[in-house]
């Protein structure tokens, strides 16, 4: 993993090259278009959360960033090339993903499962080298899950199985990483639990992050940059500070709030105004 | 770099359940309660071909039906046992190895225990082709022309329904529990049309087919055991082969093709396999029910593993299919019942079992 990065860095790369892209892309399902004439750029080295209400597009944008849906117009590209004609293969090896709430085969256990991450690295006569060893051993320490790999995956808790899933996306060794709402389900000890694991695979790991988040207040102390969105556009994307404000906050979500700094971390918290108690 | 100490780390790193077994390029995880399996199957298998070999109007017993198959015994019973009934249990059981296998395939990649060919209605579907050639084709039909003309109206009747089926639940992928509906309706379809055959056909054919449709190994001999081997010996390795992506077909397509799998080809490929598998072998016995439903999950159960495995499926079927044919040459004396009611009887319960648990799962 770290060959790689220096690898990458040698060849004379800065941290403003763009990574992942999307130019112009038209995305739906059947007719129904939900995304039209986007264009993205995600940055090298940045944690990037997504936000937006319910069915903006959030989730659609991001499968077609991981090139699980192909658009109807426009391009995906990854580090300048369309993502639709390289092997797909190639690119689970540079890019990784998680789905919202994966499932896991019954009975699997926490060690198999992070092994799986290790496929696109693995052939049919080639199926647990010394460095798929080594990386998912490594990924499960990392995690702290390491004492839990011999238990099946559908018995743990909600917090250790979305650990378990960050680990086989670590096992992966990819330095994208995509991550679909990677809190849900989850509660709030646990939510900040899953974000400081995906901070420290951005500090420490080096790895480029784009989420999609519901929280407001943890996507703006988590993420470098936030894009905002609503019915399928993109209304404002930068900084928590630039994005985070009274204006935007009625803009995209209809929601009348007080924007002040965060007693902790001094990022945008978001007080929401309601109408009885205020 | 070093790393942190923990209370028993070996020098490697290890990752707990993952044994490596590993020859030069070539690796793979130590699962040595699969192995245990498959070689306790293949001991149960070989003493039930004894015990079937044996059985018959010139009994032989099971230490010289096993020297036989080793190369000793004398000439009446070498005779007896390598020309009369070898071909017979032999047919028994790679059918039911390949069903078996199919099964597997089946079970992992529509991810649901229901999805067997004979659930399917991918067995019936090369039924209702091999009927279908033995009502039209009439007293005409006999000799080498029914010989190679009934494998290859199976395969094909196999394949278009299986074609039809993925056509039919296909919504933008494939869902295994659509496919497994699906499958059952088209079977009630295909059942109603073999049906229609059987009363439109003349008593001799009528008779014929439905002997063949209870999935009988009766009076089977080399001629059945080499198409059928020879399919295993191209499909089986396949099936190896592509159970790696089948490992990741097991999770979300969405997983799978982050993976970077290519889902839908992979999902043919193994579909090809599986149908293939299941029409040969309804080819060379009938449609022979529910092994290719229970031993997959047979195996899984005793490997405890989170999908059901191509190895030991493959030993467990065709032990089950030798022994429901022991059962059906001698549980009734002198009236040999076809094998395809014992494995019927033995398989319907587990199928009652599956269907009410799923059931309550759809409610919970």
């Amino acid at each position: 993993m770290t060959s790689t990065r220096t690898e990458t860095t040698a060849q004379g790369e800065q941290t403003d090259r763009v990574r992942l892209a999307a130019e112009g892309v038209r995305l739906g399902y059947g007719d129904r278009t939900i995304v039209d004439d986007l264009d993205l750029e995600v940055l090298h080295g940045t944690v990037t959360a997504v936000i937006g209400p319910n069915g903006c597009g959030k989730s659609t944008l991001l499968r077609a960033l991981g090139r699980l849906l192909a658009p109807t117009k426009g391009h995906v590209l990854l580090d300048g090339r369309r993502i639709d004609r390289m092997p797909t293969k190639e690119v689970a090896t540079v890019l990784g993903l998680l789905p919202q709430a994966p499932t896991a085969p019954e009975g699997l256990t926490v060690g198999d499962l992070v092994a799986r991450g290790r496929h696109p690295h693995q052939a049919w006569y080639r199926q647990w080298s010394g460095d798929d060893e080594e990386a998912v051993a490594e990924a499960l320490a990392w995690t702290g899950i390491a004492d839990l790999a011999e238990r099946p995956v559908d018995e743990l808790s909600g917090g250790q199985r979305q650990r378990a899933w960050i680990s086989m996306a670590l096992a992966q060794g990819t330095e994208l990483l995509l991550l679909d709402e990677p809190t849900t389900f989850l509660d709030l000890a646990h939510q900040v639990e899953v974000l400081e694991l995906v901070d420290r695979l951005h500090t420490e790991r080096g790895r480029t992050v784009v989420m999609v988040l519901h929280d407001l207040n943890l996507a703006a102390r988590y993420a470098d940059r936030l894009v905002a969105m609503r019915d399928g556009r993109i209304m404002a994307s930068g900084t928590p500070a630039e994005v985070i404000t009274e204006p935007l906050l009625r803009e995209v979500f209809g929601l009348d709030a007080r924007v002040v700094p965060d007693p902790v971390a001094g990022t945008p918290l978001v007080v929401p105004i309601g109408t009885h108690r205020v | 770099m070093a790393a942190p100490t923990s209370d028993t780390a070996p020098p490697p790193v290890r990752v707990p359940g993952r044994t490596p077994v590993r020859r030069g390029p070539v690796s793979g995880v130590w699962r040595p309660r699969n192995v245990l399996v498959i070689v306790v199957a293949s001991l149960v298998l070989l003493l039930a071909l004894a015990v079937n070999i044996g059985r018959g109007e010139f009994p032989i017993s099971i230490p010289e039906v096993l020297a036989v198959l080793f190369g000793g015994g004398d000439a009446g019973q070498q005779f007896i046992v390598l020309e009369l009934r070898l071909p017979r249990s032999l047919t028994g059981l790679l059918v039911g190895g390949a069903l078996a296998v199919s099964g597997a395939i089946l079970q992992s990649i529509a991810r649901n225990p229901l999805a067997s060919p004979d659930i399917i209605g991918i067995t019936w579907g090369a039924s209702a082709a091999a009927v279908t050639l033995i009502v039209l084709g009439g007293s005409g039909l006999v000799g080498s022309l029914a010989a190679v003309g009934l494998p290859i109206a199976a395969l094909v009747g196999g394949l278009v329904t299986a074609v039809l089926i993925y056509t039919l639940s296909w919504r933008r992928g494939i869902q295994g529990f659509r496919l497994v509906l699906v499958g059952i309706g088209i079977n009630a379809m295909l059942a109603a049309l073999v049906n229609w055959l059987l009363i439109i056909a003349q008593v001799y054919e009528a008779a014929r087919a439905q002997v063949w449709l209870n999935g009988s190994l009766n009076a089977r001999g080399w001629e059945h055991v080499v198409p059928v081997g020879l399919a295993l010996v191209i499909l089986v390795p396949a099936a190896l082969v592509l159970s790696f992506v089948m490992g990741a077909l097991q999770y979300s397509d969405d997983t799978a093709k982050a993976l970077g799998v290519r889902v839908n080809t992979a999902r043919s490929l193994l579909l090809l396999v599986a149908v293939g598998l299941a029409a040969v072998a309804t080819a060379g016995a009938g449609p022979i029910v529910f092994v290719a439903l229970v031993a997959p999950q047979i195996a899984q159960r005793l490997v405890g593993s989170a999908r059901p495995p191509i190895g030991a499926s493959l030993v467990i079927g065709a032990a089950l299919t030798v022994i429901s044919d022991v059962i059906a040459r001698t549980a009734f004396g002198a009236v040999e019942l076809p094998v395809g009611v014992v494995t019927a009887v033995l398989g319907a319960p587990y199928l009652l079992y599956l269907l009410i648990r799923q059931g309550r799962e759809a409610r919970a």
